[in-house]
């Protein structure tokens, strides 16, 4: 398996657990998905679905103990990132696979100068030196549209505004040109015109650069226009995974119709916001059947018993649940 | 990398046309699903930076307001300045340095301050003369500059020991974590002052400068622990946020983030612990010279000038008086620039 089938990244079968006082937590626990060069992949869910515990396997920074990454293959073009060495991932990390965070005010250090900091990236892994270093600052800076560049770039965090710090998180992220960029939650933490900005400019910044985007979310309204496959998480298990467009047209799955039905939509005047009753489970003590069971508005005998299987519901379709095809159908019409 | 928007200067427009408070109705608020941007929303106008004040700048201000700190501030700095430049100043106008015993002063006698050997009045000895003839000012000038030398070099001692320990401590967390503040524990148990006489007295050495390089690695190595403590806590509370995953998410090292990251977001509590700890060390030290195991003869230091004065309490009480009285300003100013320091630089301690 390399680069060349187009697969920039085979996720198969990933399970990262935290072990506790409570018992084990399997914050993720069996994924699978592929990437493809130049494309975006959305991952929705809840607050603790499991969907940043995920991508910080990829780039294996879980904190162990108490995590652990208890099996799975995480292929990055061609290796095995989970069978390399530290020192080996770490020089991938940053160079290759780069990372945006939900919150640009926390961040960035608070005490280095943007340019040191985004100095740092490009000497550790592009072997540049200061002088080289510092211009490639100053560029990065003028790429994510900070007006004034060259007399911004010796700031200090503080003196950015949130939706200016993010766009200095992604020219650090991007300084480098890496193939995958992962982008956690990159707008929950900013106002929705800065929303907007960020989001846009991720996208060209893609298109110009040719990378390969994982897009962690909770809202929906971001990922449709921005994404080719969506995974949807819940429990730490991928509940439904499918082309955006379909898993929007189509959905087959109890819980993502739901998702659906809770974004609000501006143009009907809606009486009360759709919500889907109760809490996500606790994840050390998930029940034997369907983790959604509880929450489920179409819930069966068979859901509290026994675990549902992964339905596949067209070539690249495939939803968690026993009543898959039926909800699927349903959806059609 | 080409971004085919370029910035544009006319943007001001657009952006105040945008804020939140201008928006007209609800229903721009919600991200719609069709998500839809249009090109004029990539670029930002020159309002949204934020003017900041440093955190230094403000720090200073706050010091400023504070007179006990700036009584401090000043003092501290005259006796520096005094330590660095009286000595050569007294040579060069009287002729006497703290090792210089004059030709007569075959008879054992203090002279007093203000007063010349027949006991009339001179500006000679501000201070008057120890037994042997010796200026007291050119001595006490000299030991302030080591018993200042003394304190400073003794706390970076304890800087690089506690800041490196505290810090990688912390940051490793769990077992190293927990076995290594169960050696700072053992340590703190022992009373420290021991220690060090014990380390003075099986590392005695011969030459006064020795037995002076002996009392700053002495000092030094057992005032690093409190400073580990406080940089362990600092760098607990400091690992969890989001910029050290971020940097690790680019490929820094661990010792790096340690010493890079971290340890600069700690410095406020280290500066001002750093500032107390120099008068704690200085008063270790007059005791240890006290109890003539610090400064050797013909060195002197505060300490052992006390303790050569107390003998001649009953008799030569100038002996004791200027050295005590130069010592407890010294370190009074150092204590209130320390508390001052804490109170600037971390603003919330105050309520």
């Amino acid at each position: 398996m390399n680069g060349r089938n187009g697969n920039l990244l085979e996720v198969r079968d990933l399970r990262t657990y935290f072990h506790s006082e409570d018992g084990t937590v399997k914050a993720v626990d069996g994924i699978t998905f592929t990437l493809k060069r130049g494309e975006t992949l959305g991952i929705v869910g809840e607050s603790g679905s499991g969907k940043s515990v995920a991508n910080l396997s990829i780039i294996r920074l879980i904190p162990a103990p108490p995590g652990e990454i208890v099996s799975g293959e995480i292929i990055f073009d061609g290796q095995d990132l989970l069978r390399i060495p530290e020192a080996a991932v770490r020089k991938i990390r940053g160079s290759r696979i780069a990372m945006i965070f939900q919150d640009p005010m926390t961040s960035l250090n608070p005490f280095m100068k943007i340019s040191r900091q985004l100095m740092e990236v490009t000497q550790l892994h592009l072997g540049h030196s200061k002088a080289e270093a510092y211009e490639h600052a100053v560029k990065m800076l003028e790429t994510v549209g900070i007006p004034d560049a060259r007399a911004r770039v010796d700031s200090y965090p503080h003196e950015f505004s949130g939706g200016m710090r993010q766009r200095v998180m992604i020219a650090m992220a991007l300084s480098c040109q890496p193939e995958l960029l992962i982008a956690d939650e990159p707008t929950t933490a900013l106002d929705v015109t800065i929303q907007a900005q960020i989001l846009e400019l991720i996208k060209t910044l893609k298109q110009t650069t040719g990378a390969s985007v994982i897009l962690i979310t909770h809202d929906l309204g971001i990922v449709a226009g921005m994404t080719d496959h969506l995974i949807v998480m819940y429990a730490g298990k991928v509940f439904e995974q499918a082309p955006t467009t379909e898993l929007f047209a189509r959905p087959g799955n109890p819980y993502t119709k739901g998702l659906l039905r809770s974004v609000p939509d501006p143009t009907h005047e809606q009486g009360k916001l759709y919500q889907i009753p109760g809490l996500p489970p606790d994840l050390a003590r998930l029940p034997a059947g369907c983790p959604f069971a509880a929450r489920c508005d179409r819930v069966q005998e068979i859901c509290r018993r026994e675990f549902p299987p992964f339905v596949q519901l067209s070539s690249e379709h495939y939803s968690l649940c026993h009543f898959a095809k039926e909800v699927y159908d349903e959806s059609a019409t | 990398m080409s971004n085919d928007e370029p910035t544009r200067p006319d943007l001001e427009l657009q952006h105040s046309a945008q804020r939140p408070d201008a928006l007209p109705d609800a229903d721009l608020v919600h991200t719609p699903p069709e998500f839809a941007v249009s090109e004029e929303d990539v670029h930002v106008s020159e309002g949204e930076f934020i003017v900041g004040t440093s955190l230094w700048r403000d720090a200073w201000r706050r010091l400023l307001k504070n007179k006990l700190a700036v009584f401090g501030l000043i003092v501290t700095i005259l006796i520096i300045i005094a330590a660095i430049i009286g000595p050569p100043i007294i040579k060069a106008t009287t002729g006497y340095t703290y090792d210089y015993i004059p030709n007569n002063a075959d008879l054992i006698k203090s002279i007093p301050p203000f007063r010349s050997a027949d006991g009339s009045f001179s500006w000679a000895h501000p201070m008057g003369t120890d037994n042997s003839g010796r200026d007291l000012l050119a001595r006490v000038l000299l030991g302030g500059r080591i018993s200042l030398m003394v304190g400073i070099i003794s706390t970076l001692v304890s800087l690089l020991i506690g800041v490196s320990y505290g810090a990688v401590a912390g940051y490793l967390g769990g077992r190293i974590d927990s076995l290594m503040m169960r050696f700072v524990d053992v340590l703190y148990s022992l009373p420290y002052i021991i220690l060090v006489i014990v380390l003075l007295a099986m590392f005695r050495s011969n030459t006064p400068t020795g037995q002076l390089v002996l009392l700053f690695i002495a000092l030094g190595s057992v005032s690093w622990l409190t400073m580990a403590r406080i940089v362990r806590g600092q760098i607990l509370s400091l690992k969890n946020q989001e910029f050290v995953l971020a940097a690790q998410a680019t490929g820094v090292s661990t010792p790096r983030i340690i010493f890079r990251h971290l340890v600069p977001n700690a410095i406020g509590p280290v500066i001002v612990y750093a500032t107390l700890t120099i008068p704690s060390v200085m008063l270790s030290e007059a005791f240890l010279s006290f109890l003539g195991l610090g400064v050797q003869p013909p060195l002197a230091s505060w300490g052992s000038l006390a303790a050569d004065g107390i003998q001649n309490l009953g008799i030569f009480p100038w002996q004791l008086i200027f050295p005590g009285v130069v010592m407890a300003l010294a370190l009074f100013s150092l204590n209130f620039l320390g508390d001052g320091l804490r109170d600037a630089l971390d603003p919330q301690m105050r309520r």
